[in-house]
């Protein structure tokens, strides 16, 4: 019976391959490049339980179990890299997002078609350009002897700051710039909510002699609460990785400031760049991907509990 | 765009393109009943509303009022009073500096430009083709690639197995290929394909296939002229990626390459002592002369100047890329 079962879905099978062969062909250049890039290099995990070297290769270097990991947590770096990860992300999702729905609640208020498309323009501006030019716009802010900063204080009399080696300030500094590139794009979403709700709320709300505030309190918060709710799950589902770019072009190789500002793809970067470290590195990377993974699942399974339909699986 | 495939999918369904601007085509202007009068606190609410999102766009723009002032900037004056809002001893010394010995810069620019066009135009047919075939519902096996497509953005091998499987089993350091070949397309560009994909009516691919064409034939000539608009918005995210890539430039061709992609070339002007000093080559300057910070502005100028031109024209598909968003896989 199970014999048979089987045969036939083979058989069923075959026929699906060759009715759809097209389609199937369609999709191979793609296939193909997610099996070389993403699932190739899979087996080299391997890395994060040996004590990895060049001669030997992947599987040939000695065997050493939870070693890695144990060195990791031991010496405290696994702690501070989880932390200081974890932490910026939060301050990014929660200031973010109120940031983002507020600039969304003005921007509906505005009126003049011009006014709204120039400041519009501007906004999403800094999310289109280069991580690198952020970078250049650090430097000509912040650096001790020309930063506009500097200058700034300079020509008000005071004594100009190494903000490069305050280790203190950059949290605020990461958080800001963090700000000003996302919550114009950010706010798109929102703003894109806002414009979906029903016009005659607004009216019956208007009629009903609700004030300004009792509008954004009761009719404009309420329709976004779902958008918000779906983006904060998924948010905190990626809590575990980081905005690499944006935190390596602003602190780079710069050891004073680490304590406060190293996350973890900026310390596996330059683990694997600089020092020619890979087995600590690759022991790292699948901590973050494997606390990363069980985040999203359960993300998922809160969005999926809220609204099955917005559930990624 | 690294950072916005971490824009959460599935959210953005519910919200479609709507532009308060392109109501009153199809309405009236004054359909909103004008009997509904303004209180005080409306006006309040208003007003502030212009004065913040006035010094929030601001505070966007003044960064880039910074880096092309400092560009224009007398070296000798910035080193005397610092950076600022305008142009301190307006110069284009700077700017001489690069374009006496051009071959640096000129060499980044046909790097990255003909990296961008490539990429765009070969991951715009793959990433389309795919997106059309998880789009057809009669494909049986479109929720196993689609999966196997989205598996890869939970989990991955991580950079240090990546690096060394592309370095060396591949063997691609140092070569442009290991830069061009991994930007060709990402799981998010493709879901956002395949969500666009559904304001193809179902029907034209039906009646195509009445008519007797293949699958492909169908997708040339039936799909495609229907998708421009996300041809065009994927198209943008594409060339955004290419245009913007520094990251894998770093990792994987270092300083084995003359020419270095723009970005990346700019990221070592910026970062190293040498790079500012080989950018402009040939042109026999003492060291000391080098005018070295207006020199790193100007050369982010250079650097971004066409894709702050072409950003007003693209806007629109800019902005539909995170409405459209990415639903599940």
């Amino acid at each position: 019976m199970a014999a048979t079962a089987a045969t036939r879905r083979r058989g069923s099978l075959l026929r699906s391959i060759s009715s759809s062969k097209v389609l199937l062909l369609m999709c191979l250049p793609a296939v193909a490049f997610f099996v070389v890039f993403n699932y190739a290099p899979l087996p080299g995990i391997w890395i994060a339980f040996t004590n990895f070297n060049y001669r030997e290769g992947i599987f040939g270097s000695p065997f050493i179990g939870l070693r890695n990991f144990e060195f990791l947590i031991r010496s405290g770096q696994l702690w501070l890299l989880t932390r200081n990860t974890v932490l910026y992300n939060l301050a990014f999702i929660v200031i973010g997002n109120i940031l983002q729905i507020s600039l969304a609640i003005m921007l509906n208020e505005v009126r003049m078609k011009y006014f709204k498309k120039v400041s519009q323009t501007l906004m999403f501006l800094p999310y289109f350009i280069s991580v690198v030019l952020i970078g250049v716009i650090a430097f000509n802010v912040l650096n001790y002897d020309t930063g506009a900063l500097n200058a700034l204080i300079k020509a008000t009399g005071g004594d100009p700051i190494k903000i490069y080696s305050m280790a203190g300030i950059w949290p605020f500094i990461i958080v800001l710039v963090f700000l000003w590139q996302s919550t114009g794009y950010g706010s798109i979403v929102y703003f894109a909510a806002i414009m979906g709700i029903d016009k005659t709320l607004f009216e019956a709300a208007a009629i009903d002699g609700a004030s300004a505030w009792q509008r954004i309190r009761y009719v404009i918060l309420p329709s976004l609460k779902p958008t918000f709710i779906i983006l904060l799950l998924f948010a905190l589902g990626g809590i575990m990785s980081g905005n690499f770019g944006l935190f390596w072009n602003l602190i780079g190789n710069n050891a004073a400031l680490y304590s406060t500002t190293d996350i973890i793809e900026t310390s596996v970067y330059r683990m694997v760049v600089s020092q020619n470290n890979f087995t600590t590195s690759t022991a790292v990377g699948l901590y973050q991907s494997i606390f990363g993974f069980a985040l999203v699942m359960l993300a998922n399974w809160f969005v999926r509990r809220v609204n099955k339909d917005y559930a990624l699986f | 765009m690294h950072s916005s495939e971490t824009t959460a999918p599935g959210a953005l369904e519910m919200v479609t393109v709507v532009e308060s601007e392109e109501r009153p085509r199809r309405r009236p202007r004054r359909e909103r009943p004008r009997t509904i009068k303004l209180t005080a606190g409306d006006y309040a609410l208003r007003g502030v509303s212009y004065v913040v999102v006035s010094l929030f766009a601001l505070f966007c723009a003044l960064p880039f009022v910074l880096i092309i002032s400092a560009s224009f900037s007398s070296e000798s004056e910035i080193l005397r009073s610092g950076f600022g809002l305008l142009p301190k001893g307006f110069t284009l010394t700077a700017y001489e500096f690069i374009f006496r010995a051009p071959r640096q810069i000129i060499g980044s620019y046909v790097v990255t430009v003909t990296m961008t066009v490539l990429g765009t135009a070969i991951g715009l047919f793959i990433i389309s083709m795919t997106g059309f075939a998880l789009y057809r519902k009669d494909f049986p096996f479109r929720n196993h690639i689609s999966f196997f497509i989205y598996f890869t953005t939970l989990f991955s091998a991580g950079l240090a197995p990546t690096f060394l499987w592309v370095s060396r089993t591949l063997g691609l350091r140092g070569s442009y290929l290991a830069v061009f070949l991994p930007l060709l397309m990402t799981p998010w560009l493709i879901i956002l394909m395949k969500n666009f994909m559904r304001t193809v009516p179902y029907e034209i691919i039906e009646s195509g296939k009445v008519d007797g064409a293949g699958d492909f034939r169908i997708f040339v000539q039936l799909a495609l002229p229907m998708m421009k608009p996300a041809l065009a918005t994927v198209g943008l995210f594409l060339a955004l990626g290419y245009w913007n890539e520094w990251y894998l430039s770093s990792l994987y061709l270092g300083s084995s390459v003359e020419f270095k992609p723009l970005q990346y070339h700019l990221y070592n002007i910026i970062n190293t002592a040498n790079a500012l000093r080989n950018s402009v080559a040939g042109s026999n300057v003492v060291v000391t002369d080098l005018p070295s910070n207006t020199l790193k502005m100007a050369s982010a100028v250079v650097a971004t100047g066409p894709i702050l031109l072409a950003y007003p024209f693209v806007q629109k598909y800019f902005v539909s890329g995170i409405t459209v968003g990415a639903v599940k896989g």
